[in-house]
């Protein structure tokens, strides 16, 4: 498999503006430049096929044309560099080896929407990340890859480091929007969406690290190689982060369609200390549990995840073994989403705490027969009930949990204790 | 004594204002300028901080407290921040943090009597291929042991 996104990231000095020039970089916005307009750039993007990494998956170019040409606003584009979907953790190997890769990409896109001021909005946490992105945004300036007239191009950009502050919701990109706005970050309704109405009320288009990053190469090496890579819908490769009970741990660019089995036991080096595996979330947090007998002929691609009930989300995958207590799993997410709900919407601030607290006692050897079809009732009541997809995020996971796992959660009600531990 | 920042700070503060489209975007640099300096954001930082940016108090108050990295409340030095979510607690975040309880002998959400330590739990980091983590202050220590733990906060002054 050919690497993409992580082709840079073992070189010396990749991080370096000399570095990441004697991989090839910034060739791609020097094409750009010189030989396409944005109409055009926005068409090769189209053609690879790349969809957003961010958890949505929807087409990138597609996306950048819904941006109003005629708008006499100012345009933003703005990397979302927030990640903070737990077991996700593929951007932040990307800004901290190869930062300039995410420069040149957010560039590109900002190019193709004619914006002259973007930002990257870097979760607060990641402070040493937020360090090398802005050693490279200097670089980049240094050199004339950003600011005016950009290499003689006559184009105009300056690209802002802004730092969130501590809140998964800045992730969601309406959240993220009014947090960059100087408020909370509290998600708004859609429509009107970010393409006509977003930051400032301006068009605005927002991109994950990952989707950002894969345009250089996408550029200079052609939107048909690109989408020659993967299976019919889900083009070229995808970075996927393994935590959890396997033996390599780590970040993976595999080319979408690779079977899903295979990467656990093979690529990943399978399960640690022995163990059976007994479930994954294959997606980030958010997204619902498969038992380990369901993951026969799943690939590693959007319909595949979607046909088996689940979602490719962001990429995370949390592998959990044999000795995994599932109720304390769960419990462990709902306290996530309780922790993490903006507040704004009272289906998803109660809900979520009402999941958690009666989650909490079943582990806890308090739980109480109807505890769990209370939960799944609670659960049915937030999805497609908020203004944001974290309603629908924050209730699937235990509702795939207590599905799936349904006897494990019964004896816990039934013995008063945890069977597991 | 009224809260000010000081000359150099003030500098800072112009120069974030004047690197945003909108003054108001500046909200979340000029909240960190304001706990570098004053340590916490207490109520008469809010204060200032709403003269500064032409904005209520109340809408100071509401970001501060939105988001988990502004403290309204002296901390330790030393801000011990250990991840507790799945793919961490898969790899035993909880022992972590129980040996960090047993070797300061505080409870979360409380500070060492010397004012070096103060103890929290947060959320996932985006660090869990290398679980179970922590952050102390601005840095990530990862592949955490409860041996190592211990050698890492001895180490921490
Ligand atoms: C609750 C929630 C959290 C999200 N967190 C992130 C995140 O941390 N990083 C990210 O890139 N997208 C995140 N997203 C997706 C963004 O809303 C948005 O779709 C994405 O940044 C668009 O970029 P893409 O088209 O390149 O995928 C989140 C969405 C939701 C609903
Ligand atoms: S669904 Fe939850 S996180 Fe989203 S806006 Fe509503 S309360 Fe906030
Ligand atoms: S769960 Fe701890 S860093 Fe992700």
């Amino acid at each position: 498999m050919e690497k993409i996104l992580l082709r840079n990231i073992d070189a010396p000095d990749s991080q370096t503006l000399e570095g990441y020039r004697a991989c090839g970089g910034y060739r791609a916005l020097e094409k750009v430049l010189r030989e396409m307009t944005p109409e055009k750039l926005i068409d090769e993007v189209k053609a690879s096929g790349l969809r957003g990494r961010g958890g949505a998956g929807f087409p990138t170019g597609m996306k950048w044309s819904f941006v109003p040409k005629d708008n006499p606003k100012p345009k933003y584009v703005v990397c979302n560099a927030d990640e903070s979907e737990p077991g996700t953790f593929k951007d932040r190997l990307l800004i901290e080896k190869d930062p300039h890769a995410i420069v040149e990409g957010t560039i590109i896109a900002a190019y193709a929407i004619r914006s002259h001021t973007s930002f990257i909005y870097i979760r607060g946490e990641m402070f040493y990340g937020a360090q090398v992105l802005q050693r490279a945004l200097d670089e980049a300036a240094g050199a004339g890859y950003l600011g005016k007239n950009v290499l003689g191009s006559g184009y105009d950009i300056d690209l802002i480091l802004h730092r969130g502050a501590g809140a998964y919701i800045c992730g969601e990109e309406t959240g993220l929007l009014s947090s960059l706005e100087g408020g909370k970050g509290w998600p708004k309704i859609k429509p009107p969406f970010p393409a006509t109405h977003g930051l400032f009320g301006c068009p605005t288009v927002v991109n994950n690290v990952e989707t950002l990053a894969a345009l250089p190469w996408i550029i200079t090496e052609g939107a048909a190689r690109y989408a020659a890579i993967g299976t019919e819908k889900s083009k070229g490769t995808k970075l996927f982060c393994v935590s959890g009970h396997v033996k390599k741990p780590g970040v993976y660019e595999v080319d979408m369609g690779y079977p899903f089995k295979k990467f656990l036991e093979e690529d990943c080096g399978g399960m640690a200390n022995g163990r059976k595996l007994k479930g994954v979330i294959p997606g980030g947090a958010s997204m619902p549990v498969l038992r380990a007998d369901e993951l026969d002929g799943i690939t590693m691609d959007y319909e595949s995840f979607q046909a088996a009930g689940t979602l490719l989300g962001s990429g995370g995958v949390i592998v959990m073994d044999e000795s995994t207590c599932m109720v304390r799993a769960a419990w462990n997410l709902s306290r996530f989403f309780a922790h993490e709900s903006c507040g704004q919407c009272s289906p998803c601030r109660e809900g979520c705490h009402w999941i958690e607290k009666i989650l909490n006692r079943v582990e806890h050897g308090a739980g109480k027969p109807g505890d769990l079809e209370k939960i799944l009732s609670v659960s049915g009541n937030i999805g497609g009930n908020t203004i944001c997809p974290f309603g629908d995020a924050a209730s699937w996971p235990p509702a795939a949990f207590i599905k799936k796992y349904r006897g494990e959660f019964d004896e816990h009600i039934a013995a008063g204790k945890c069977t597991i531990h | 004594m009224a809260v000010k920042f000081s000359d150099e700070s003030l500098k800072k503060f112009e120069a974030i204002v004047a690197r945003y489209p909108q003054k108001n975007a500046a909200m979340l640099p000029v909240l960190y300028l304001a706990q570098q300096e004053f340590g916490y954001i207490s109520p008469e930082v809010m204060e200032y901080v709403s003269q500064i940016m032409d904005v209520p108090v109340a809408r100071v108050l509401g970001v501060v407290t939105f988001y988990t990295m502004f403290n309204t409340k002296p901390i330790g030095r030393h801000h011990i921040q250990v991840c507790r979510t799945l793919p961490c607690a898969l790899a035993g975040a909880e022992r972590i943090t129980g040996a960090i309880k047993e070797k300061l002998k505080i409870g979360l959400g409380e500070t060492t009597p010397d004012g070096r330590f103060t103890l929290s739990e947060v959320e996932c980091l985006a660090s869990c291929g290398t679980a179970p983590m922590m952050q102390v202050n601005d840095d990530y220590y990862e592949n955490l042991t409860e041996k190592n733990v211990g050698e890492l906060l001895d180490r921490l002054k």
